[in-house]
């Protein structure tokens, strides 16, 4: 196995509120793989985008962050801004939901572009960099590059301004780049262009790609792996086949379940809603809604464990097989 | 064969936009919907799938007369609906009700549950037990009946959208306009409402029309499925149908793009890239709407506009080469 890109050691996010402490990520671990894509599936409030936001020391002062991430020896947890201006966008980039709050109004796209390409190549001219932004602009599918680099944001659609943050995220050659919900706003034949570009991305520079999505069919396309996150735990975690076919844990069951099926047969949704976590259940947070749930899933908070083809956070894997 | 529930002709709706160069004032005409026929039979689920801006939202409102449509006939239980009185409307608004897509705006914050779901019934001056209809239909929509109590904040959004269910349900409508009504939710909450739907629709022989985006919903949920672009309605036909066998090169390029939720199948089957976005409605193609975007345009589609008919698919299709769609194009959907 290659050296992890981007290594996650029990992280830990809490907010502090005014009714008291939220944790929305309690203990999370990855590795990420240079040129895989790492799928993070969840649900609204499982912690999967609070976890990567924490990373890049993009969350408020309410944000208590606890644990470690690593890229390559440089430590994320803890560093100063002016350390974490020097690793955002040189080494971990992130693109976002929405495009059109992410890029300013008042510059000419280009110049937003080459301002990234400055901030981290201080020796570079700002004739080279403009031309460099052209180019960046042209690698993401952006037709007639020149002209559209003097356009406004305004003057973009939104497919095109999401390949123009991808453009600004690559600019540096990120070893990582973090997709949240990259696709979600986009409509369908759009969203396949971009899922297209960040593939061509991947492959052809090598760079890591977590991709923070809620849509499993955007997994099953686009991951190489896949972990699955339910109220700010990793509950499992494997590649992306056994994910789908040889699941051992109710919450994966129960997503794949929720999808719509081709016939008009009746769907099996997962009864109930997430916890509050301001105040989270004892043992596995799943088990309020989890038809499997028995009295020892109300003791220790499980660790994933290999069961089977996948490393499963159910205290019960073992017995899932015979349970279905 | 019986009338049906909503009968839509030749809709067209147009909005007109002004915006200004100098002191010069300009008016451009917003082409939203264009020549739309659309049946919904008695009982069934009719599902109106498009991307943003193709006017399916549009559609489902003017069919409620909540936007004017510009021309065209809307027809519910044999009934024009177009050009009728504001009170008599009102009256028959009893009928036909909409759920929206988004549970925390069609709410009132300030009022609670119960309230806003007891609000049809006065402006109805509908007779009897209000608190007692509210009960009912709270449980009629798997919630309980002390929710009503309840104000919006302190549910969760497949609860809410729950009340939204119910509050159209409050008038015992026959036809329900669903615009998005899932589209806001997590999937394992999602289903959940879908079966609700489902479920209603059975039990009080509900007809829908059956807004969304999502073409896994849609195929779920509808017996009929009419695809719509750029104000237009490419093809229309059987669920199955249309999935299997689709005619129109739109519709193949929307399925190959929804993703699947399976590996296996997601990685084998051929892929439609579309190129380029979703024209602009105020400037829309000449011809076909959608030669901009299309794989095999030809000439003839620039000049003359493909009619939606029966083209040998068993179901209308508006594409002038839907009999080679079948032949040229892979299918997505085959798995």
């Amino acid at each position: 196995m290659t050296d992890a890109t981007l290594s996650i050691r029990d992280l830990r996010v809490t907010f502090k509120t005014l009714l008291g402490p939220v944790q929305a990520v309690r203990g999370v671990s990855l590795d990420v793989h240079p040129g895989e894509v790492l799928g993070v599936v969840g649900e609204s409030g499982s912690g999967k985008s609070v976890s990567f936001l924490s990373i890049m020391g993009l969350l408020g002062k309410n944000a208590v962050i606890e644990g470690s991430a690593k890229v390559g020896d440089v430590e994320l947890v803890g560093a100063n801004q002016k350390a974490m201006r020097r690793v955002r966008g040189s080494e971990v980039a992130m693109i976002f939901q929405d495009p059109l709050s992410a890029l300013n109004p008042v510059h000419r796209v280009g110049a937003q572009v080459a301002e990234m390409i400055l901030a981290h190549q201080r020796d570079m001219s700002k004739d080279a960099a403009a031309n460099r932004a052209v180019e960046l602009l042209d690698l993401v599918g952006i037709p007639q590059p020149e002209q559209r680099a003097r356009q406004y944001a305004h003057e973009f659609s939104g497919g095109m301004r999401q390949r123009v943050m991808i453009a600004m995220a690559i600019a540096n050659n990120p070893k990582v780049l973090i997709a949240d919900e990259p696709t979600t706003a986009l409509d369908v034949t759009v969203q396949a262009q971009i899922l297209e570009v960040i593939d061509r991305i991947r492959k052809e520079m090598g760079t890591a790609v977590v991709l923070i999505t809620h849509d499993l069919g955007v997994v099953a396309r686009m991951a190489d792996r896949v972990q699955v996150m339910y109220a700010g735990r990793v509950v499992e975690r494997s590649d992306v086949h056994n994910i789908f076919h040889e699941s051992r844990h109710p919450y994966t069951r129960g997503l794949l379940g929720s999808q719509p099926t081709l016939g008009r047969e009746r769907l099996t949704p997962i009864p109930g809603a997430p916890p509050n976590m301001l105040q989270p259940p004892s043992g596995c947070a799943f088990r309020a809604r989890c038809v499997h749930a028995a009295p020892q899933c109300a003791g220790d908070l499980p660790e994933l464990v290999q069961v089977g083809l996948t490393e499963s956070a159910c205290v019960r894997a073992n017995e899932l097989e015979a349970l279905v | 064969m019986s009338t049906p529930v909503v009968e839509v002709n030749n809709l067209t709706k147009e909005f007109v936009v002004k915006s200004t160069r100098g002191l010069r004032v300009i008016k451009r005409t917003v082409h939203a919907v264009s020549d739309v026929s659309l049946t919904i039979p008695e009982g069934k689920t009719v599902g109106l799938v498009g991307e943003s801006g193709s006017g399916k939202t549009t559609v489902g409102r003017c069919i409620l007369r909540l936007i004017e449509p510009t021309a065209g006939s809307v027809k519910f239980k044999g009934t024009e609906l177009l050009g009728m009185e504001q009170n008599d409307l009102r009256k028959l608004r009893r009928s036909m009700q909409i759920v929206f897509q988004d549970p925390y705006a069609s709410l009132d914050p300030k009022m609670t549950v119960g309230a806003s779901i007891a609000e049809p019934l006065e402006i109805q001056n509908v007779s009897g037990n209000h608190q007692d209809r509210v009960a009912e239909l709270l449980e009629l929509v798997g919630l309980a009946p002390d929710h009503a109590r309840r104000f919006p904040h302190e549910f969760s959004g497949g609860q809410r959208q729950r009340v939204g269910v119910a509050r159209a349900l409050a008038l015992n409508p026959s036809f329900i306009v669903l615009d998005e009504p899932v589209s806001a939710l997590d999937v394992s909450i999602q289903a959940g409402v879908v079966n609700l739907l489902q479920d209603l629709q059975e039990q009080l022989g509900l007809s829908y029309l059956f807004i969304a985006h999502d073409l896994s919903v849609v195929r779920h949920i509808s017996d009929t499925v009419a695809v719509m672009y750029l104000g237009k309605i490419v093809e229309v036909g059987p669920a199955e149908d249309l999935y299997l066998a689709s005619g129109h090169p739109y519709t193949k390029a929307l399925l190959s793009a929804v993703p699947q939720a399976d590996p296996v199948t997601e990685r084998g089957r051929p892929r439609i890239m579309l190129q380029g976005e979703v024209p602009s409605p105020i400037n829309p193609p000449s011809g076909c709407r959608f030669r901009t975007r299309c794989p095999i345009a030809k000439e003839i589609c620039a000049v003359e506009e493909p009619e939606l008919k029966e083209r040998g698919q068993g179901h209308p299709v508006a594409c002038h080469f839907a009999d080679t769609v079948a032949l040229e194009m892979p299918n997505p959907a085959a798995v």
